[in-house]
């Protein structure tokens, strides 16, 4: 006589959640040289941006009224960088990894939602780029002096988790995606590095692309849909409110906060669908185990 | 002695061939093409859009300056690669391919076969260094002064640079074989650190005193000078003082002692590494998480 005994599918997936987000948290704090690798090293780059704005400002006759906020934008570009590189690296071309080391198959197999899989991805990756983050932001204020304006806090966490949510659910979405273009995610990954901290403005207020002409509000438009450029723009508008007379913002704060949720609910969706369609995909076509390719 | 040379020939000549596979046979080649112009060209607009706000908002123009900040990233693109090539071959071969454990055991010099495998990028980013020149020249009114007598010291001068390069990526290379899987962060962390003190994007004198006496130290800030010297336009590089020394030839001087200190590092690193990686059974470890 066998028994069996029914598992509730909610505990089920929140266990795959953790068991996901486990190797990420505690794996990665096994080889604690990540710090130094991921978030001390990046600090430098951006270090440089910091000082291209101080060069520039150092011409004979340049106003520095608006320093600090400009070299604030570059910290807050920073910050949101580490979560970009997370999301290409560590989501979107997750599966394809993992498919290349040999566990997809065994993730197939096992009987979980494959969107706890990813949520635990996100979930993992969201805690250890934090750290990268926080280093940011800590450099920013000690090391570089920028003056924050936090008179709205509740406004600035709930943009921040939006654009992280919406962000990270394009990242479950690409890493379906990015199985179905096998060795071409890599380059997909290399490609949406500097391309992106350009559309999204991680470095200067995004309305300057407007300044390019029709080809700029077309790339507005464009870049509107990765939810770091409306994130960024919002972020920025709460914490240096005065910026330049406002003449640089994209939209107003609550309008970007509402495309943000919009966002976050289409890429949770699109990643669901795409996801089932990946594995409908890979079992008819046996690409499921597939190296390589 | 022969023998030695053709080993190491066979070594980089093969190497080489395998690297040109990797970076190029995933797509077409006019795909390829346009994957390896549209990463340097975006990141030379940021730069433009930066210079932008800051007129808008400084008030000022600084054509000079700009010049000064564009040729210095263009010349980064061949950096940044030329490290990034050099340094990844290893974690790419033990984590990503799991084929170092056959290309090691092979009849090979692998040293000659990192060097081989970072010759694509070398390629790839000179071809991308020179659309960024040619982008700027023709859309955003960067100004080159080439003549024909500075181009035995422009080649001269990337030929060093190159050199020294390619020692400092094999002694990165080297400590990966004792690190988890760190490439991104070493990708980004290790030309960042470039990018900060050798003068790339700004002056060195907008650094503090002890930034600006890491980037002295640094021979790569004494390239990004020396061919900032022989491509730009006289005026526009006198009109951003550096604070460092005007003479090519002392330059390239510094330049062929690094290159031969950092040949010799990356040699003991090497062995060192590579030794220390088999007593501990590292050589072919995955770190996936």
């Amino acid at each position: 006589m066998t028994s069996t005994r029914s598992v509730n599918p909610l505990a089920l997936n929140l266990r795959a959640v953790v068991g996901r987000a486990y190797p990420r948290i505690i794996g990665a704090n096994r080889e604690p040289s990540w710090v130094f690798f991921d978030a001390i090293l990046p600090l430098l780059g951006i270090a440089a941006y910091v000082f291209i704005y101080e060069g520039f400002f150092r011409a004979p006759g340049a106003d520095r009224t608006f320093a600090n906020a400009m070299i604030g934008f570059v910290v807050l570009g920073g910050t949101m960088t580490a979560f970009w590189m997370n999301v290409l690296w560590s989501m979107a071309s997750q599966l394809y990894w993992e498919k290349e080391m040999g566990n997809l198959q065994l993730y197939m197999m096992a009987p979980m939602s494959r969107m706890a899989l990813l949520g635990g991805m996100a979930l993992g990756g969201m805690f250890m780029t934090s750290t990268r983050a926080i280093v940011t932001l800590v450099a920013g204020v000690f090391v570089f002096g920028v003056h924050f304006d936090l008179a709205n806090p509740l406004m600035i966490l709930a943009v921040f988790f939006a654009t992280l949510v919406a962000l990270y659910g394009m990242g479950m979405m690409l890493a379906s995606l990015y199985l179905l273009y096998g060795r071409e995610a890599w380059h997909m990954s290399a490609l949406l590095e500097e391309p992106i901290f350009l559309v999204s403005g991680f470095y200067f207020p995004i309305r300057a692309i407007e300044g390019v002409g029709a080809w700029g509000r077309a790339v507005l438009f464009g870049a509107a849909i990765i939810p770091a450029t409306l994130g960024l723009d919002a972020l920025r508008q709460l914490i240096f409110p005065g910026f330049f007379g406002g003449k640089f913002w994209l939209l107003s704060v609550e309008l970007e906060f509402a495309i943000l949720v919009v966002l976050c609910v289409v890429f949770l969706v699109l990643a669901r669908v795409s996801l089932g369609y990946l594995e409908m995909l890979a079992k008819r076509e046996g690409r499921l185990t597939s190296r390589h390719q | 002695m022969n023998a030695t040379v053709n080993r190491h020939w066979r070594s980089f000549k093969w190497a080489a061939w395998l690297g040109w596979q990797i970076e190029s046979n995933w797509t077409e080649p006019w795909l390829f093409a346009i994957y390896s112009v549209i990463k340097p060209v975006a990141g030379a607009f940021i730069l433009v859009l930066m210079y932008v706000v800051f007129t808008v908002i400084g008030n000022v123009q600084d054509l000079a300056r700009f010049n000064f900040v564009y040729v210095g990233n263009a010349f980064f693109i061949f950096v940044g690669n030329t490290l990034f090539g050099t340094f990844q071959v290893i974690q790419a071969d033990r984590e990503w391919y799991q084929t170092l454990r056959y290309t090691y055991i092979s009849p090979i010099s692998y040293y000659t076969y990192i060097v081989g495998r970072a010759a694509t990028k070398v390629a790839v980013a000179a071809f991308a260094v020179l659309i960024t020149i040619a982008f700027g020249v023709a859309f955003l009114g960067i100004k080159i002064d080439l003549s024909a007598w500075e181009l035995p010291a422009f080649f001269a001068a990337m030929a060093l640079g190159a050199f020294t390069l390619v020692g400092i990526g094999v002694s990165l290379a080297a400590l990966s074989f004792l690190t988890a899987r760190h490439v991104r962060g070493l990708a980004e962390g290790v030309p960042g650190v470039f990018y900060l003190f050798c003068g790339v994007l700004f002056p060195l004198t907008v650094l503090p005193d002890w930034g600006q006496s890491i980037g002295k130290a640094i021979p790569l800030t004494y390239w990004f000078h020396l061919i900032r010297q022989i491509t730009m336009p006289a005026d526009y590089f006198a009109a951003v003082p550096t604070g460092l020394t005007t003479d090519p030839l002392e330059i390239m001087a510094l330049l062929a002692v690094s290159a031969t200190g950092f040949f010799l590092l990356s040699i003991g690193l090497f062995r060192l590494m590579e030794y220390l990686a088999r007593r501990a059974g590292k050589l072919d470890m995955t770190t996936n998480y």
